[in-house]
């Protein structure tokens, strides 16, 4: 909300510099901006009367202005085409900060002669005044500009911008902030008068007024003023509702609006004429029921909304916008004042639900307090009155079917004490902060001593947020400042441990995978249904994926069931940065849904390796990253949790199919790691010919992982003989049977593969194995004889097993 | 034969002096070793054949031969240490060009986000905090009910929500959300758990706003939760200054302003002051010449947040906070725009 600092001043004397006021307004918790008037700038520049026009004596084009600014007349020379006499315009002296019209920049106005005439000054433009970029003529300001006004003081728009809290509803209001000043610079802020001539005719004779929802609709109050003019409003009203952001209507409207900026409760005027059968209704709406709104909009309206209706028709959006068939008119001569108190979540659910929201709506649904409407709307009658004239009906219609008891609330010494840590809030801190009693009577509340250390407060009418003892904490604190409570370290008792093993593996897989050269990624988890189309995630047989009902936009609709999408699309952009090649991955959730429940989020890691290995460009012989770096990764990282996994041949849409593999842990698939098949890699535009990719559900993974993931084995110290060994294999014999079967033997310490070949040379359909076997015993330096029994018992064992023979 | 064995004896020395002199390199030394004082070398076989020397005679001669060995040997080790000498002193001209780039040792990188929560938890761990997550999809029971913000209670403007099209109310109404801040897990843990609770919560977190520079829509927090019997907001306080000096550098000032938050009462958000420009530089980046940088919100939990827990806020109180992460990385790495943490680009990433 804008509060224009000329309004404020009405209220509370300003004290503070603006920006120290801001300041002090934002630590108290109302957020406030200073934005200085634009013409702050200008210096001697003030509202002027051209009180005689003449002809320059050597410009056919130029005329001699007299101008008036109060207690002194000076001349000068205009060439302006719409200077006229007895126009108010803005008179710069010499040394006033103007902008030069033709070049922009700044400018100090010096006397000059123009043509042989001395003059004394300027009639400026918008443009010179830095307003606008009008520089066709002067710029004319309004007939009752006061004469010798500083243009600064006139036409300022210096104010605050204030943000409130939900919570701080009276603060949308220039009174609400006038009293948060005055709280904190200790000035009391008198209430404005709300007193104006009533007329003898009492106001039931003109209008009833019937709550039939009464939890909707705590309290309806109506002025009636009758024989009103109804036109623009005098200028200094449209002056302060333009400075706070809103548009003059007519006199009528105007001072509804005025008085919902002073006080923060909206208000309503009717035309009476239009209030049939002299009653007020205010209902709910009927299902269906049609409204037009005074914008000419038509909605259709559900209960519980609630409407303003007279016995026949509703004639309101009650708390919303008023209707197009009771609007004031310039024909308008009787008008029904409304001020009421709505359910402020009712009126806030209209607003969504009809895309309807309003200053009334906004300040509404925040909750306001009964008293506050029973003041506003004689503070409107008041100046409706002045500004449209009339006369009011005796009274005010107040329907008022349930007041609630004074809000008395206990505020202790010890609850104090034990909310924040210190006393010194309740007592007062001497020099520098009043006690809590001072403190909460500045700002409004009625506060009475109970007993020696408590006090029993009521809160001031225009607040709604203070409920709780907590609350009236809150209040001392946050005026006297929290830079005045003591900081203590926290003190008893250490809790229990928490553990969440999953979150825990996830985070030490992400290490390995670090350590492992991988690069982490985030990404979103809400994604396009394209992605996972692309990554093959949807479709039979697996999960549907849960849509936001709301979603930002297309690409982010879908809660991710997988990884994959965008792990392959992060990898095809970090292709394309030089010098290409990434190895990335990720590790977070995916969402899979549960009947009636929130979705299984789990826990996967997946990863992604393209390009070649190593980067180095001087040194050659780089080969790309392919199935076995992506199994060494996937290995590696098992191992050092203390697992043992196994691979086994397996599909999956996403995978060559003959280049895949099911990662499993005590026979228990875990995941899934192969090449990308040549058709995804086609579908996200990966520039390279192969992507080596695995991906790990940790959920599964967890149970299996030891406690401890290293458990010492003692190691012989005797001496080991080593034996090379080049076997010649069926090609459809899996290098893993091989290997496993060699590492079984009980005086087999380590199987090395350390040579593959295929072609020249072999039969047909073989190919040659090479291992390095290590032999080594835990009871006894073994001889060489021992060593060839094993060997040749264990090749023989190995041939009827796989058919490995040795190769000649 | 004695004169002659003698002879011998200085015509072998002679000769194994000048091959020994004449060995240029380690393969001719160890040659000339194992010929002359190997164990089948000729010295040797001297000593060894001295049998054939008459008896009165052995020892005259077979002091004159292991005089001989003894000083062979000392020839032998000065011209090992000669040649070794100059074969060190020629390693100066077998140089390499050490400005040729190091062979890459291609080092994984955490996401900047990982790297900033673990310093965040890490530091409240050090305090006696346990890490704990929560389900990033949500009822609206515990995203806003439980923290004492009910339905169509204004305060939900300040987390503008996605909804998920899954589980409806009676009235029709969503009720499963994507959580638009990491606070529900305060009522998950107070549920399961009884004082005293000391928690951070790290995670992710969604709202339904439009991105720029400085919003995403999803984003991660680190929630903090105490309660226990006479907590204040005086521990509130040296908490997270404590936090904030460890964070930011022990010099660091903090302050707190009054603001709102419906789960907790009063309720703060805490600055620290610009550890950029002190608040010297009126076009500093960080602060905006204010001086200040909000880094969190925070409070002393509701008593109706107790309640619902069945906690009894006549016993027990208690504070939270919470804070982004990215913001935090933002400021600690001068990152000008929040988008780039979920954009992914390899350039940012590598860069952490």
């Amino acid at each position: 909300m804008k509060v224009p600092l000329s309004w404020l001043a009405d209220y509370v004397p300003l004290k503070l510099p603006p920006v120290e006021l801001a300041h002090r307004l934002t630590m108290a918790g109302i957020e406030t901006t200073f934005v200085p008037g634009k013409d702050a700038e200008w210096g001697p520049v003030y509202v002027g009367e051209v009180v005689r026009l003449e002809k320059h004596p050597n410009a056919d084009r130029l005329r001699l202005a007299t101008v008036s600014i109060g207690g002194e007349t000076l001349r000068v020379v205009c060439g302006a085409p719409n200077i006229a006499q007895g126009q108010r315009i803005a008179f710069a002296k010499t040394g006033a900060r103007l902008t030069d019209s033709h070049t922009g920049t700044p400018m100090t106005l010096g006397a000059a002669k123009i043509r042989g005439v001395e003059s004394q000054g300027m009639v400026c433009s918008e443009r010179e005044l830095g307003l606008g970029n009008d520089h066709d003529g002067i710029l004319v300001l309004p007939p009752n500009a006061p004469i010798g006004t500083p243009l600064a003081d006139y036409l300022s728009d210096a104010h605050l911008d204030i943000e409130v809290t939900t919570n701080r509803g009276d603060c949308l209001s220039v009174l609400g902030v006038a009293r948060e000043v005055g709280a904190i610079t200790g000035v009391p802020v008198p209430e404005p008068s709300l007193d104006y001539p009533e007329g003898t005719e009492p106001v039931s004779s003109a209008v009833r007024v019937q709550i039939d929802a009464p939890d909707l609709c705590s309290r309806y109050l109506a002025a009636v003023i009758k024989g009103v003019k109804v036109g623009p409003s005098p200028e200094w009203l449209q002056q302060r509702l333009k400075q706070a952001g809103l548009r003059p209507i007519n006199n009528v409207v105007d001072a509804t609006n005025y008085v919902m900026l002073e006080y923060g409760q909206p208000l309503h005027a009717f035309d009476l004429r239009q209030v049939r059968r002299d009653t007020i209704v205010v209902r709910q709406a009927r299902p269906g029921e049609r409204f037009t709104t005074l914008d000419g909009v038509e909605h259709t309206l559900q209960p519980p909304m609630l409407l303003i209706a007279d016995p026949e028709r509703a004639i309101a959006l009650a708390g919303v916008m008023g209707g197009a068939n009771s609007e004031m008119t310039e024909a308008t001569t009787d008008v029904l004042l409304e001020s009421a108190t709505f359910n402020g979540i009712n009126i806030r659910r209209t607003a969504q639900q009809l895309k309807l929201r309003t200053e009334a709506s906004t300040r509404f649904e925040k909750g306001l307090q009964s008293e506050l409407a029973g003041r506003a709307v004689r503070r409107a009658a008041r100046l409706i009155l002045r500004t449209a004239g009339g006369a009011a009906m005796r009274g005010i219609a107040d329907a008022f079917p349930a007041a609630g008891p004074a809000n008395r609330l206990r505020l202790s010494r010890s609850g104090m004490t034990r909310l924040i840590g210190t006393a010194a809030l309740f007592d007062g801190i001497p020099g520098r902060a009043p006690g809590a009693g001072e403190v909460l009577r500045a700002l409004g509340f009625a506060v009475q001593q109970a007993g020696h250390d408590a006090l029993t407060v009521t809160p001031p009418y225009w607040r709604s947020d203070i409920a709780i003892e907590e609350d009236v904490i809150e209040e001392v604190a946050r005026i006297v400042g929290y830079d005045n409570v003591p900081a203590e370290p926290l003190a008893g008792r250490m809790p229990a441990t928490l553990t969440q093993p999953l979150r825990e593996l996830r985070e030490r897989v992400k290490d390995l995978l670090v350590d492992a050269g991988m690069q982490e990624t985030i990404s979103y988890s809400l994604i396009g249904h394209r992605t996972l189309e692309q990554a093959l995630a949807v479709g039979p047989g697996k999960p549907e994926p849960l849509r936001a009902a709301n979603p930002l936009s297309r690409e982010q609709e879908y809660l991710r069931t997988s990884l994959r999408g965008n792990l392959l699309r992060t990898l095809a952009a970090a292709l394309r940065v030089p010098p290409g090649g990434a190895r990335i991955f990720e590790a977070g959730r995916v969402y899979i849904p549960r009947a009636e429940d929130l979705p299984d989020e789990r826990e996967i890691v997946a990863g992604a390796l393209a390009g070649t290995r190593g980067d180095s460009l001087w040194e050659k012989g780089a080969d790309p990253f392919d199935f076995h770096d992506a199994k060494g990764v996937v290995e590696s990282v098992l191992a050092r949790l203390g697992l043992d996994a196994a691979f086994e041949r397996a599909e999956d849409d996403l995978l060559h199919p003959g280049r895949t593999a099911r990662i499993t842990v005590d026979g228990e698939a875990v995941g899934v790691l192969g090449e990308l098949h040549p058709l995804v890699t086609r579908t996200f535009d990966l520039t390279v010919a192969k992507v080596a990719f695995f991906e790990i559900d940790l959920n599964t993974l967890q149970p299996r992982v030891p406690w401890l993931t290293t458990a010492f084995k003692p190691f012989s110290r005797l001496p080991s003989a080593d034996r090379d060994v080049a076997l010649l294999v069926d090609e459809s014999v899996p290098a893993g049977r091989v290997q496993r079967f060699l590492e079984d033997h009980p005086l087999v310490r380590r199987v090395a593969l350390f040579d593959r070949f295929v072609g020249k040379g072999l039969p047909a359909g073989k190919l040659s194995l090479a291992y390095r076997l290590e032999f080594q015993s835990g009871a006894g330096t073994l001889s060489a004889e021992q060593v060839n029994e094993a060997m040749s018992s264990l090749l023989q064992r190995l041939q009827a097993e796989t058919g490995a023979t040795l190769r000649a | 034969m004695t004169t002659s064995a003698f002879a011998d004896l200085n015509a072998l020395r002679d000769a194994a002096t000048r091959e020994l002199d004449a060995a240029v390199d380690a393969a001719a030394l160890e040659a000339w070793r194992v010929a002359y004082l190997g164990r089948s070398g000729k010295i040797t076989g001297v000593l060894r054949g001295i049998a054939a020397v008459p008896a009165d005679q052995r020892r005259v001669f077979g002091a004159a031969a292991n005089e001989i060995k003894v000083a062979l040997e000392q020839r032998f080790e000065a011209r090992q240490a000669d040649l070794e000498r100059g074969a060190l002193s020629a390693l100066a001209s077998d140089a390499i060009d050490i400005t040729l780039p190091g062979r890459p040792v291609d080092m994984g990188r955490l996401h900047p986000t990982t790297i900033v929560i673990r310093e965040i938890c890490g530091i409240f761990q050090s305090m006696g905090f346990q890490v704990v997550e929560g389900p990033e999809v949500e009822w609206d029971k515990y995203n806003f009910e439980a923290l004492n913000i009910p339905k169509d209670h204004p305060a939900r403007d300040k987390w503008d929500t996605i909804w998920v099209d899954a589980n409806k109310d009676v009235e029709g109404r969503f009720t499963t959300l994507l959580r638009t801040h990491n606070s529900p897990m305060q009522a998950r843990v107070m549920e399961t758990n009884q004082p005293p609770i000391r928690v951070v919560v790290p995670g992710k977190c969604f709202r339904y706003e439009a991105t720029d520079a400085t919003h995403e829509s999803q984003f991660f927090q680190v929630e903090g939760l105490v309660v226990d019997e006479g907590v204040s907001f005086a521990n509130l306080k040296h908490t997270l200054y404590e936090f904030a000096r460890r964070l930011f550098g022990g010099d660091r000032k903090v302050r707190f302003r009054c603001d709102f938050f419906p789960f907790v009462e009063p309720g703060v958000d805490m600055s620290i002051d610009c550890f950029k420009c002190g608040g010297r530089d009126p076009a500093c980046r960080i602060c905006r010449g204010s001086g200040w940088i909000e880094i969190m919100g925070a409070g002393m939990v509701h008593p109706n947040v107790l309640r619902n827990v069945g906690y009894d806020p006549a016993r027990v109180s208690g504070f939270a906070f919470g804070m982004g992460p990215e913001r935090i990385a933002m400021l600690k790495y001068g990152i000008d725009d929040i988008r780039l943490f979920y954009a992914n680009d390899i350039r940012f990433l590598r860069q952490f």
